[in-house]
């Protein structure tokens, strides 16, 4: 085995992989930002959203659950539910952090998507400084582009003729994809997930029709015998 | 007032989530029944997501374009291209594509 990197030098390695990450980020929360106020969200909600949820997922999942007048509360589930992925994540990631519980929950806080796959080193463990240095860089990215895409609330016909608004969905196909790659099992309930919300959208709000194809397609596989679904895994 | 609790509800919960793995789990193994279930979650909610975001409610925000943009996305990525280089594959894609339908 090799001497392992200095702390120091692991952690530099994470800001070297966060700082292409926070690029993204950066457009995306520009995005975010700018769909914010279309939807007439004021500006310090905008921008306090993505300092204190920081998680792109879930603030778009609120943003549609509460377009058009949608309710509250199941707007809050379906953007927990979407942040749901991060409680699986935290898991994994445990045994690999340090400390006492709360220093551990603090730790975990530093998990985003982008994050967790940079700092995974194989067989299951991270390196968390690694997860530290990955997440440093975009944070302030993501703040930063949210408050310049709310402040200059660029209008809806230049989000839509630059073709911005593609970017959020096609980066979760993306993600998708890495997740389908990564566990197989998962293509059958993603789409029996991805079939049910399409059909409840036409009678439920968003965040309902997210709510619902979620939950189903897992009551529903839970429900087959667990060999077929474990198989793989 | 209704969507200052929901931004704040929404971070405090997704603080709990975050947190609560690594605080209650520590250096224990996962039972291996949860796994499973747990492994279905990420790609069952990103397909509804996107579909979500892609069609909008009673399919009104459906656009072909959006989808083409998508695919040339998917494209990229399948040919080992970035992920931020095939975001904007799928940008410029829908763009383009945009621009000369007028």
């Amino acid at each position: 085995m090799q001497a392992e990197p200095s702390p120091r030098r692991r952690f530099l390695d994470g800001v070297r992989v966060g700082t292409g990450l926070a690029a993204a980020s950066f457009v995306l929360a520009l995005t975010f930002g700018a769909a914010a106020q279309e939807q007439g969200w004021s500006v310090p909600a905008t921008i306090v959203a993505s300092v204190v949820i920081f998680s792109g997922s879930a603030q778009f999942a609120l943003l549609a659950a509460l377009a058009g007048g949608g309710a509250t509360l199941p707007a809050i589930a379906a953007a927990l539910l979407i942040n749901g992925r991060f409680l699986p994540m935290g898991l994994a990631l445990g045994p690999s952090l340090t400390g006492g519980r709360m220093r551990r929950a603090l730790q975990g806080q530093a998990v985003v998507d982008a994050s967790f796959v940079a700092a995974h080193t194989g067989h299951g463990r991270f390196d968390r400084y690694r997860l530290f240095g990955a997440t440093v860089p975009q944070w302030p990215a993501w703040v930063a582009g949210t408050a310049i895409g709310a402040f200059a609330a660029p209008p809806g016909d230049l989000v839509h003729d630059l073709g911005l608004d593609v970017a959020f969905p096609a980066f979760f196909v993306l993600l998708l994809i890495g997740e389908l790659r990564s566990a197989r099992s998962g293509y059958l309930s993603a789409a029996v997930g991805a079939g049910v919300a399409a059909l409840l959208l036409w009678w439920a709000p968003a965040g309902v029709a997210l709510l619902a194809a979620t939950v189903g397609a897992l009551l529903g596989l839970r429900a087959r015998p667990l060999s077929e679904t474990s198989d793989q895994s | 007032m209704s969507l200052w609790i929901a931004i704040a509800a929404v971070a405090a919960g997704s603080f709990l989530i975050k947190g609560i793995g690594p605080a209650a789990l520590g250096e224990r193994e996962l039972p291996k029944w949860s796994t499973g279930i747990l492994a279905l979650l990420a790609p069952t909610l990103l397909a509804a997501l996107v579909v979500v975001e892609v069609l909008g409610r009673r399919w009104a925000d459906f656009d072909a374009t959006v989808l083409a943009g998508l695919a040339a996305a998917v494209a990229a990525y399948l040919l080992r291209a970035p992920m931020l280089l095939a975001v904007v594959a799928g940008v410029v894609t829908t763009a383009l594509l945009r621009l000369a339908l007028g």
